[in-house]
């Protein structure tokens, strides 16, 4: 994920009108005050066209053409899908990262959601939130080669304990099986903390009344849980889930660190193989046309999810 | 919870909580432990790593990794403890992250805190609507920008350089915005009403009103900007190559690859990794409580 913390808010709220308007006892109609908002707006909205808007158009008509980076784009038509199409690479890709993805929110989501309610029921301290929060404020790169080396075939500890107890040792990063369970175990690992402190958040939004209501009727911990916890998070699951989810797609950091893509093409996800047409061999149009992909990848995982998961609707009130 | 007796807290204590605890901890320690053994080998000579790979110290304890990341170390003291004799231009990237990572987290901040105010507390035509334009750009995923904006800052002549690093994220990012603007909606209108009526225009506002008594948030996204800036691996990767604009995370993502066949620098890896992060665990241990309080949803009901 590229921000640290992401804020959430439903669509709803977020586009609310100003909050704060107050009539007071003026009738006056408010001047418009256009000129400084236009100045005020002026940077952000530089970046806004130059690097966001601008770029996403440009994108679309990249990949459109064929281009390697001396010359002018071709307009080719449709032509890169096609080949995208045929192109074993690619859709080994898609295999791979969607492989990645499901270990990774798979794992991450179970874990958080264990994890927040252990925190909810036992206890508020912010050291320990702190703690469980801290791998995901280090750096991805940071993080693959502390786990690279703790992985490591010869003389990593996790391979010096598997021998020590008799077991076989395991090639993590050699073997093609366990390149991505490795690497989405490791990234499980950095953002469990903060999937957890998100559902944690939602937790707390759950009122107490409830809680107290089921214990009046006798309802034990595990049945509290699965009757009343789960269900009252559901918004709040899928929120996590879009953001998660949205950042496994584009798992890139911690493979280009520890595998490149490998053995063979078992770790060559999505956005690695976007940066190698595009870098290695100068493939922009072709490149584009995938990012293309994977953009309508992640739009149609977020929108089915919100559908599935109903995320609009709570189930309090 | 400070009232209860002895007795009521050891009557709350059964088995489940007990095992609940143990659970917990047993995440903490999990979560711990790797940057424990981050640090034990940072101070290990890089040869005894493989005779001690089970030791809980150091492995012949020496400072010598941290030498040679700071290129304290001459190639034979450093060869003599299995790092590799090639330099690492350590201080010019950390350099190189400090102004990338400083400029974008001021520029994201202030820009961000502006538009956030036009977007909030100034009346004009069409708000709210260009404020949902402005967010749309969430949807955007980083890599569907980040091959064009490779071609805009190659046509600008900033390839390899700290500003084409910072340009894509100096000005704006949609989260900033909003994270601003959900802050600015809860200041009571009459203060800027007051000052309105004191004659102040709306830059004279937001500079002496606004922005002095919004502190804590602009810390809270300084902190987060910074972080995320400092952590970046991708776009840089893309746009600073030479050796004069590479950031830390670039040059430890191929420090590994440039080690030497056989057993690579260890030590030295993981010195090098710990002191990249630890601008990062220095502003937590400072600002914590906010990073961790940002986390959590404002606006669902």
């Amino acid at each position: 994920m590229s921000t640290a913390a992401v804020e959430l808010a439903g669509p709803a709220s977020a586009l609310a009108p100003d909050g704060g308007r107050r009539t007071g006892g003026t009738k006056r109609r408010p001047t418009t005050q256009l000129w400084p908002a236009l100045g005020m707006l002026a940077p952000a909205a530089i970046g806004f066209a130059v690097f966001y808007l601008y770029p996403t158009l440009r994108g679309i008509y990249l990949s459109l053409t064929e281009y390697n980076i001396l010359g002018s784009p071709v307009f080719v038509g449709l032509q890169n899908y096609v080949d995208l199409a045929q192109d074993e690479v690619f859709w080994n890709a898609v295999r791979v990262t969607l492989l990645y993805v499901v270990l990774n929110i798979g794992f991450q989501t179970v874990l958080a959601v264990g994890l927040a309610v252990l925190m909810h029921r036992l206890t508020k301290s912010v050291l320990v939130r702190g703690s469980l929060l801290l791998p995901y404020l280090i750096a991805n790169v940071v993080v693959a080669l502390l786990w690279y080396w703790m992985l490591d075939y010869n003389i990593g500890i996790v391979n010096a304990v598997i021998d020590a107890v008799g077991l076989p040792k395991v090639a993590f990063f050699g073997d093609e099986a366990w390149t991505i369970p490795t690497i989405a175990a490791i990234n499980t690992w950095r953002h469990l903390g903060y999937t957890a402190l998100l559902v944690f958040a939602g937790l707390q939004m759950i009122p107490r009344s409830v809680y107290e209501a089921a214990a009046v009727d006798g309802a034990g911990e595990w049945r509290t849980f699965w009757r009343i916890t789960l269900p009252l998070l559901r918004p709040v699951l899928a929120l996590v889930l879009v953001i998660t989810v949205t950042g496994a797609f584009q798992v890139f950091d911690t493979v280009a660190v520890t595998t490149s893509g490998g053995p063979g093409n078992a770790s060559r996800v999505l956005q690695l193989y976007i940066y190698e047409q595009a870098f290695a061999r100068g493939h922009f149009g072709y490149a584009s046309a995938m990012s293309v992909v994977l953009f309508l990848i992640l739009a149609g995982a977020a929108f089915a999810q919100m559908r599935l998961l109903r995320a609009g609707e709570s189930d309090l009130s | 919870m400070g009232a209860q007796s002895l007795a009521q807290r050891l009557a709350r204590i059964t088995w489940g909580r007990v095992i609940a605890w143990i659970v917990l901890w047993s995440f903490i320690l999990a979560t711990v432990l790797p940057f424990y053994w981050m640090l034990r080998t940072a101070l290990s000579d890089n040869q005894a790593l493989a005779a001690q790979s089970f030791s809980l110290l150091p492995a012949d304890f020496t400072l010598g990794p941290f030498e040679r990341v700071f290129g304290l170390a001459t190639p034979e003291e450093a060869l003599a403890e299995g790092g590799s004799g090639a330099s690492l231009s350590f201080w010019l990237y950390l350099r190189n992250s400090l102004i990338v990572s400083t400029a974008v987290t001021v520029g994201q901040v202030l820009f961000c805190s502006m538009a956030a105010y036009a977007f909030s507390r100034l009346r004009w035509p069409g708000r709210d609507a260009w404020f949902a334009v402005f967010l749309g750009a969430l949807l955007v995923p980083p890599i569907f920008t980040a091959l064009p904006n490779f071609l805009t800052v190659k046509s600008v002549g900033l390839l390899n350089t700290l500003p084409g690093i910072m340009l894509p994220s100096l000005f704006m990012t949609p989260f900033a915005i909003f994270f601003m603007r959900q802050f600015f909606l809860g200041i009571p209108r009459e203060i800027d009403e007051a000052a309105m009526i004191d004659g102040a225009r709306p830059w004279r506002i937001f500079f002496r009103i606004i922005l002095p008594i919004s502190a804590a948030p602009v810390t809270t996204l300084g902190i987060l900007t910074f972080i995320s800036s400092w952590n970046d691996y991708f776009w840089p990767l893309l746009v600073g190559q030479t050796e004069e604009s590479k950031v830390l995370t670039v040059a430890l993502g191929i420090f590994r690859s440039q080690t030497p066949q056989g057993a690579p620098d260890w030590a030295g890896l993981m010195a090098a990794s710990l002191v990249a992060a630890l601008p990062i665990v220095i502003l937590y241990a400072v600002f914590g409580r906010r990073v961790i309080n940002s986390i959590g949803f404002s606006g669902i009901k």
